[in-house]
């Protein structure tokens, strides 16, 4: 891989041990991967946070580095909400590790912002260069916003936020992002059912790259819980929906003829509609995909927020809440930020039994696992409570979860 | 004998072969504390890593494995150094932060090629192994 002259020395240790080493992450990587040279990245978003993923040694490891990220860099989501551990019923020795952690991050010019939805806090644009980790985010950046960002490891996110760049190869090069398949849903779908659309498609797609062709135009929270479902079951980082998603439009001219062999038919082609749909194909049945939802449900614990709501979703709850207190302990899980700018919101949420928590989620706080059914509007949350809470999980619309809380 | 790789982590170590025709996950697989792996059915199952120059196909599982690797050197039982036929980013990030030499992609495929208890000097800083 071809390093500046201000890179090698980077690589040779003259700015400094720490330095030295996040350099070499980012060159060994490069050498696995291919990349010609290193890029400059707008933002980083830093997986390894929750002490009860990375123990001791992350925590000593983190803390025994030095230096200023060189970009806006924020974390995943951890185990427990800053604030309100004792609340969640986190024990203290784990809250003081946790807080340590947070710390060790700070330390190095991180903000201590835990979140999955990282681009509710700064939107990247067209065509940015990010290092982030969190798959849903990492998905949600590719497809949604038409940012460039391979699935970051969390040494290798820290990397790109201290030296400002990473590795050229995988999804920040054009040509890695055309769709591989075409995915089919003959009727239109809604809010939830993207989630379990994703949930059911993920398998199936691994780790291809999927253009959807839809009735109707998801919402930007519809694609969303699309995206992270996706990621969730299948190992998806980047999607396209045909005339929704911005990608799917830049096919460079001299890419076109090729794409032209690959078009379903010659009737798909028609410019300026200049997309096109792989031969290979799925057919979705949404009267299976529907069989996720709607099953007996008596949950114990409602959780929603997964990934982080957006100010949107936490109006739809407000409104299906409909001045109602909730009878069942119900979690909703935010980013600290969008919590405070939208604190209007929030209190009104909380005066009606709700619990808004921050930095964390049902799926990675060790706080979950003490419920026994945990109901979910999020096919992500689907996939991951039952393995990594132990916590049986069924699935509903953001209303009838409210209904089973107020009922 | 002197065989020609690749850079993955740089520093000079040397120390007894000890090879692995399986893939390591170090999450799971490698007792942090003793150095044992605990990983049942494995090529190298109840045997110890800790001086070690690791000879085995590349890493496979968590990612947390890298952190893993940290603590084996931290507890003073990690492999001296590690050789893989090909790198893959876990075992490479986790050399990598922990300080243990590495080089991958040599000439003739390290797991043939090196034997169970001979002596081998890995110079990740020039990217190559003596045997």
């Amino acid at each position: 891989m071809y390093l500046t002259k201000e890179e090698e020395a980077i690589y040779n240790g003259e700015h400094g041990p720490t330095l030295q080493k996040m350099m070499e992450i980012l060159v060994a990587l490069g050498d696995i991967y291919g990349a010609d040279r290193l890029i400059p990245v707008k933002s980083a978003q830093i997986a390894g946070v929750s002490y009860k993923t990375i123990g001791d040694a992350g925590l000593e490891w983190i803390e025994s580095l030095e230096g200023k990220a060189a970009v806006p860099a924020v974390l995943n989501p951890m185990g427990m909400d800053r604030d309100a551990w004792a609340d969640m019923g986190i024990d203290r020795q784990f809250a003081e590790k946790q807080e340590q952690i947070l710390k060790a991050y700070e330390k190095l010019g991180i903000k201590a912002e835990c979140t999955c939805t990282p681009y509710y806090l700064e939107r990247p644009k067209f065509g940015d260069h990010l290092a982030w980790s969190e798959s849903s985010a990492v998905c949600y950046a590719n497809s949604v916003l038409g940012a460039r960002t391979n699935r970051e490891g969390g040494p290798s996110a820290l990397a790109a936020a201290l030296v400002g760049k990473t590795a050229n190869y995988g999804l920040h090069i054009r040509e890695n992002r055309y769709p591989t398949v075409t995915v089919r849903v003959k009727e239109p779908i809604h809010g939830v059912e993207y989630g379990a659309l994703g949930y059911v498609v993920g398998p199936r797609v691994g780790d291809g790259i999927p253009i959807f062709d839809l009735k109707g135009t998801p919402t930007e929270d519809e694609l969303k819980h699309l995206g992270a479902a996706l990621a969730a079951s299948g190992s998806v980082a980047l999607f396209h929906v045909l005339h929704v998603t911005p990608e799917q439009y830049i096919l460079p001219p001299d890419r076109m003829e090729v794409e032209r062999q690959e078009l379903a038919s010659e009737d798909d082609w028609e410019v300026p509609k200049r997309y096109f749909l792989p031969r290979n194909k799925i057919e979705v049945d949404m009267g299976g995909v529907r069989k996720l939802m709607g099953g007996q449900a008596e949950p114990d614990l409602i959780a929603l927020g997964c990934p982080h709501a957006s100010k949107e979703e936490l109006e739809a709850i407000l409104t299906a809440l409909n001045g109602r207190h909730v009878k069942k302990e119900v979690w909703v899980c935010v980013g600290r930020s969008l919590g405070a700018k939208n604190k209007a919101i929030v209190d009104e949420l909380r005066r009606h039994g709700i619990r808004v928590i921050y930095d964390t989620c049902m799926v990675v706080s060790p706080a979950a696992s003490r419920f026994r059914r945990m109901m979910v509007n999020s096919g992500k949350a689907l996939k991951y409570v039952p393995s990594m809470c132990g916590v049986d999980a069924v699935l509903g619309t953001t209303e009838e979860c409210i209904e089973e809380a107020c009922r | 004998m002197i065989y020609k790789g690749r850079t993955i982590s740089k520093g000079r170590a040397m120390g007894l072969a000890l090879v692995s025709k399986d893939p390591i996950s170090f999450l799971g697989g490698v007792d942090p504390k003793t150095g044992d792996v605990i990983e049942r059915g494995h090529a190298l199952y109840g045997k110890n890593v800790k001086g070690k120059v690791l000879v085995f196909p590349g890493g496979k599982g968590s990612t947390v494995g890298s952190y893993v690797m940290y603590q084996l050197k931290k507890n003073g039982v990690a492999p001296a150094a590690i050789v893989n036929v090909r790198s893959e980013p876990i075992v490479a990030v986790g050399a990598i932060i922990s300080g243990i030499p590495m080089v991958d992609s040599l000439s003739v495929n390290p797991v043939e090629a090196i034997k169970d208890g001979m002596a081998v000097t890995v110079d990740g800083t020039s990217g190559t192994v003596e045997v």
